[in-house]
C-alpha cells in the first residue's frame, strides 16, 4: 500500500485487517521485524511551507531527507539535529524520509544541543484507528494542550502513522573547525570532552575515536571560531597538543558510524551519563565510538551478545542497532522498561492503536 | 469551575484526618483561614478556597497523600509556587491543593555531565543560583523567575526571553520523578539523553499538573557565556521592525533574545523607569552573547541590517550600565502597566511572518472594543504578549477585556500560531481549545490522560473544555 494523500492514508489504516509493517524510505530498519501488509508513507511527499525568515519547515512525511537537505542548504539553513545516514551501518538501501527520521527521533553528533525531537514543533498522523491527529504546528513556542509532538517522536510507528511534519530550522554557520587530541585513554577522551563542553566556547560536536583521536567541533563566524580554537587549546593544555582542521568533514563519519561499516558482529548504542562511559564501554569489550561528550556509545561486538547483561549495571539505556536474525530473536532490540513506565507505554499503545496493528512488536 | 461535589465536602473531616495520619502536622492545612491562602495564583480575578492544602516535604510524603486522595476519590491540584497566569493551580472547593514549595532542596550537582538534580519546589532563578558561582546556569528563564517553581515550569513548559538560543523547559529537562495519581512513584529520564522507549518525559513536561506531580527535576545546565551584549533599534513603523527581525535571523545571526515593543508600550515603560527609550512606533531589543570581540563581529552585522531599514534609533550598550539602561524599561513592562491600570496579559504565539498583520488588527480591535492594548513580545519565536489593560473595578470591563482577548487569540490560530506559547491552558484559555484542535485532536490528548490518571482526579477541570471532559470527570 502506499497512499499519496492523507486522507486516503487514514482510508487504509482504517480499513486495515490486520498488522501493517509501516516504512518510509526503509533506511533505519530495527527491532524484531514485522510481520504485516507493508504500508509505504513515500506518496506522502512535498514541501508544504518553507518560510526562512521564520526557520520553519513544513513537509509531508514521505519527503525525502536529501531533497529537503538541498532545499534548505539553498537558503544557508539546516535541520539542527544532524540526521544519520544508517544506510552504511545496517547495508540498507533507498531514501530515507522525514517521516522515518522523526519516527525514529534519528539525531547525529549535534545532539549535545538538541534531538530531533527538540527540532520537531508539529505532526500530524493516523492513528490506528484511521483518525488524523494533528499536534503542535508551525511556531516553535507552543504550550497549547498536551505535547503528542514529543510522544511520537521515537514512537517507531507504534502510535500512529505520520503523515505531517514541521521542524524548526537554524541557519548554517559561516565556518567550521574540528579539533582534535591524540593518545588519550577512553577516560580522559571524556574528561577532555567534559572540559571542553563545560566551556563557554560552544562545541557542537565531541567525539573519541580509540585509537584514532579525540575530536571537537565548533561553528560559527571565521573569527569567533578561531578564537574559540585558541582558547579551548589552552583550556585542554594537560591533554596534549591539539591540531585544528578546517571544516567538519570527519563529523559524518561519526555521525553514520563509519568505523563499524562492513564489520562482522553485532552493534548495539548506548545513552550513558558521561562520566561512566569509560568504565561501561572496558565492561562491554569489543570495539566503541564514543559521540555526545562520552553520552553515546556505539559498540561492535561478537554476534550474539547480550550487552545488556554485559554492561550492567548502568543508568541509561541500550539498543540494539544492528543484529543478526538470532540475536535479535533472542534479545530484545529495545531497552525493557520499569514495570510501571511499561504499564503507561502499553496504556498508550493500546488507546492510539486499540487494534495493535502499527508496526506490532517491533518496540517489543 | 464545575460544581463541588457534596460528598466530599461532607467528608472533609475524614479526609482531613487521613492526610494528617501520613504527613506531619504542620503540612496540612484545612482551618478556613489558612486555606484561603491558596485560593487563587497570579489569575486572580479567579478565587476559590481548596478542601485543605498539603505541603509535603518528601517524594514519600507526596506519594502517601496522592494514594489518600485516590482512595477518597477527591481531586487533586499540584501547586508550584502558584505564579500561574492561566489559573493552572486555581483551586475547586472539594479539592486538595498539593504544594512543593517545601521541596526546594538541591540534590545533586553535576558539572561533569552538566546537569543539576532538585526538588521541584525549588524556584527556577534559585537553580541557577545554586551552580552560577561555578560559571553556570538554566537556561529557560521565565520573568516570573524569581518565584516560579520547576515544578511550575514543567508543568507548563515554560520559556522566557532566551529561548530562541537556549530552547524551552522541555529541551532543558532531562528527567524527572513523578508520583502518579495513586501513589506510584516513577523515574522517568535522567543524566543520560533520550528515551528507551516512547517519550513520556516529552508529554509530562506541559501537561499542566494533570498526569502526576513532579518531585524532583534533573536539569540540563549550561556554561554561562563570556559575556553579553544588546542593542536597541527604534522603527517607525511595526512592519519594518518586523521585516528587520526576519532578516536578522535570515542573516545567520542566532541572537539569544530579540524583543519587540509597540508605541504604547514604549510611552508607559518609559514614564515608569526612565530608561531613555526614544519615542517611536516600535522598538526592537536585540542581545548577542560571546567574547567582546565575537559581540562585536555579531553586533555589526545586526546593525548593517538594522540600518538597510532606516531605523530612527540605533544604541549599543557601551558599558554594562547602558546595557542594564536597556533592559531596564523592557524588563519593568509589566509593572509599568500594573501602574496605570488592571491588564490581562496573552501569550499566543504567531509566525514571525505575521507580525505586521496582527499588530493591525490588534489595533482595530482595540478602537473597537474600547481597550488599550500594548504589545511587548519575544519577537525571535513569535511569542507575542498583549496586554490588555482595563479597570478591575469598573462593571463589565473585565468581560469586555476577556472577549477582545479570546479575539486576539482566535487571530494568532488563525495566521498559523497557537492560543499560548508560554504561559500554559490552564482554566484562562480551556474554552479557547476547540479554536485550535479539532474534536479529534483533542480526544488525542484526553487518551492520555485516561492512560496516567484514568479516575481524572488530578488538575481535572483544566486545559479541556468543561463540556468536553464532562463525562471523564464524572467517572
Amino acid at each position: 500500500m502506499r497512499p499519496t494523500t492523507e486522507a486516503e492514508l487514514a482510508v487504509l489504516v482504517r480499513g486495515a485487517n490486520g498488522p501493517l509493517r509501516i516504512v518510509g524510505g526503509g533506511t533505519r530498519g530495527i527491532g524484531r521485524a514485522v510481520v504485516g501488509e507493508t504500508l509505504e508513507t513515500g506518496g506522502l511527499a512535498g514541501i508544504s511551507l518553507y518560510e526562512p525568515g521564520a526557520l520553519t519547515l513544513v513537509a509531508w512525511a514521505g519527503t525525502a531527507l536529501a531533497g529537503v537537505e538541498a532545499v534548505l542548504a539553498a537558503e544557508g539553513q539546516r535541520l539542527p539535529f544532524e540526521v544519520p545516514d544508517m544506510r552504511g551501518l545496517l547495508g540498507t538501501a533507498g531514501d530515507s524520509t522525514l517521516g522515518g527520521v522523526v519516527a525514529a527521533n534519528a539525531s547525529g553528533p549535534r545532539r549535545l544541543q538538541g534531538a530531533c525531537r527538540d527540532s520537531l514543533i508539529g505532526v500530524r498522523f493516523v492513528d490506528g484507528m484511521g483518525i488524523v491527529v494533528k499536534n503542535g504546528g508551525r511556531v516553535m513556542k507552543n504550550v497549547t494542550g498536551y505535547d503528542l509532538v514529543k510522544l511520537l517522536a521515537g514512537s517507531w510507528g507504534t502510535l500512529g502513522v505520520l503523515s505531517e511534519v514541521a521542524f524548526k530550522l537554524l541557519p548554517v554557520p559561516e565556518t567550521a573547525a574540528t579539533l582534535g587530541l591524540s593518545g588519550l585513554s577512553d577516560a580522559e577522551a571524556v574528561a577532555a570532552m567534559s572540559a571542553a563542553l563545560g566551556s563557554p566556547f560552544e562545541v557542537t560536536g565531541a567525539a573519541h575515536w580509540p585509537g584514532q583521536g579525540t575530536y571537537l567541533r565548533i561553528e560559527g563566524f571565521a573569527a569567533s571560531v578561531a578564537y574559540r580554537a585558541a582558547r579551548l587549546a589552552g583550556l585542554l593544555t594537560e591533554f596534549g597538543e591539539m591540531t585544528v582542521e578546517e571544516g567538519a568533514a570527519r563529523w559524518s563519519g561519526i555521525r553514520d558510524v563509519v568505523p563499524f561499516h562492513g564489520r562482522a558482529g553485532d552493534v548495539w548504542r548506548l545513552s550513558v551519563k558521561p562520566s561512566d562511559a569509560a568504565g561501561i564501554a572496558a565492561r562491554c569489550g569489543g570495539e566503541v565510538l564514543y559521540d555526545w561528550g562520552g553520552g553515546l556509545i556505539w559498540v561492535l561486538v561478537a554476534e550474539g551478545t547480550d550487552l545488556r547483561a554485559v554492561a550492567a549495571p548502568f543508568a541509561g539505556h541500550a539498543t540494539l542497532v544492528r543484529g543478526s536474525a538470532a540475536t535479535r530473536a533472542r534479545v530484545a532490540s529495545f531497552h525493557p522498561e520499569p514495570p510501571a513506565v511499561a504499564t503507561l507505554t502499553a496504556g498508550l499503545r493500546a488507546k492510539f492503536d486499540p487494534r495493535g496493528i502499527l508496526n506490532p512488536g517491533l518496540l517489543a | 469551575m464545575p460544581k463541588p461535589n457534596p460528598a466530599i465536602l461532607a467528608r472533609k473531616a475524614q479526609i482531613v484526618a487521613r492526610l494528617q495520619a501520613v504527613l506531619p502536622a504542620d503540612a496540612v492545612i484545612f482551618e478556613p483561614h489558612e486555606t484561603r491562602a491558596y485560593e487563587c495564583d497570579a489569575l486572580t480575578a479567579y478565587r476559590c478556597p481548596p478542601l485543605a492544602a498539603v505541603l509535603p516535604r518528601t517524594t514519600a510524603e507526596v506519594s502517601a497523600v496522592l494514594r489518600v486522595c485516590f482512595e477518597e476519590g477527591v481531586p487533586v491540584v499540584p501547586r508550584g509556587s502558584g505564579t500561574s497566569l492561566a489559573g493552572g493551580a486555581l483551586p475547586t472547593a472539594d479539592c486538595v491543593i498539593l504544594g512543593v514549595a517545601r521541596m526546594n532542596g538541591v540534590l545533586e550537582t553535576d558539572y561533569h555531565n552538566r546537569f543539576i538534580r532538585v526538588h521541584s519546589g525549588r524556584t527556577n532563578l534559585s537553580v541557577t543560583g545554586a551552580v552560577e558561582a561555578d560559571g553556570f546556569f538554566y537556561a529557560p528563564d521565565p520573568s516570573s523567575q524569581l518565584a516560579c517553581a520547576i515544578a511550575g515550569n514543567i508543568a507548563m513548559n515554560s520559556g522566557g526571553a532566551h529561548c530562541l538560543k537556549y530552547g524551552v523547559t522541555t529541551n532543558n529537562l532531562l528527567g524527572v520523578t513523578l508520583v502518579q495519581m495513586d501513589g506510584t512513584v516513577l523515574e522517568i529520564g535522567g543524566a543520560h539523553m533520550d528515551a528507551p522507549g516512547l517519550d513520556l518525559l516529552g508529554v509530562i513536561c506541559g501537561s499542566e499538573g494533570q498526569l502526576g506531580v513532579v518531585t524532583e527535576a534533573t536539569l540540563r545546565i549550561l556554561p554561562k557565556p563570556e559575556g553579553a551584549r544588546p542593542v536597541l533599534i527604534g522603527f517607525d513603523q511595526n512592519e519594518v521592525a518586523g521585516a528587520c527581525v526576519s532578516d536578522i535571523i535570515k542573516a545567520g545571526v542566532l541572537p539569544v533574545a530579540i524583543e519587540f515593543m509597540d508605541r504604547p508600550c514604549i510611552r508607559a515603560c518609559e514614564a515608569f523607569a526612565k530608561a531613555g527609550y526614544p519615542d517611536c512606533e516600535a522598538l526592537l531589543i536585540v542581545e548577542v552573547e560571546g567574547s567582546p570581540a565575537e559581540i562585536d563581529e555579531q553586533l555589526a552585522l545586526i546593525k548593517a541590517i538594522a540600518m538597510r531599514h532606516n531605523p530612527v534609533e540605533l544604541r549599543e550598550a557601551a558599558d554594562e550600565d547602558q546595557a542594564k539602561r536597556i533592559w531596564l524599561g523592557r524588563k519593568s513592562a509589566f509593572g509599568a502597566m500594573g501602574q496605570i491600570n488592571d491588564y490581562m496579559c496573552l501569550d499566543g504565539t504567531i509566525p514571525v511572518t505575521a507580525l505586521p498583520l496582527v499588530l493591525r488588527r490588534i489595533g482595530e480591535m482595540s478602537k473597537e472594543y474600547g481597550l488599550d492594548v500594548a504589545n511587548v513580545f519575544h519577537a525571535g519565536d513569535g511569542n507575542m504578549h498583549p496586554l490588555i489593560l482595563f479597570d478591575a473595578n469598573k462593571p463589565g470591563d473585565l468581560e469586555v477585556c476577556e472577549a477582545m482577548g479570546a479575539e486576539i487569540l482566535k487571530l494568532c490560530v488563525e495566521v498559523g500560531g497557537c492560543l499560548t506559547g508560554e504561559h500554559g491552558v490552564g482554566i484562562e484559555k480551556r474554552d479557547l481549545m476547540a479554536v485550535q484542535f479539532a474534536p479529534d485532536d483533542m480526544e488525542a490528548q484526553l487518551r492520555v490522560k485516561d492512560v496516567f490518571d484514568p479516575a481524572w482526579l488530578l488538575n481535572p477541570a483544566k486545559v479541556f473544555p468543561l463540556s468536553v471532559t464532562a463525562g471523564r470527570r464524572a467517572a
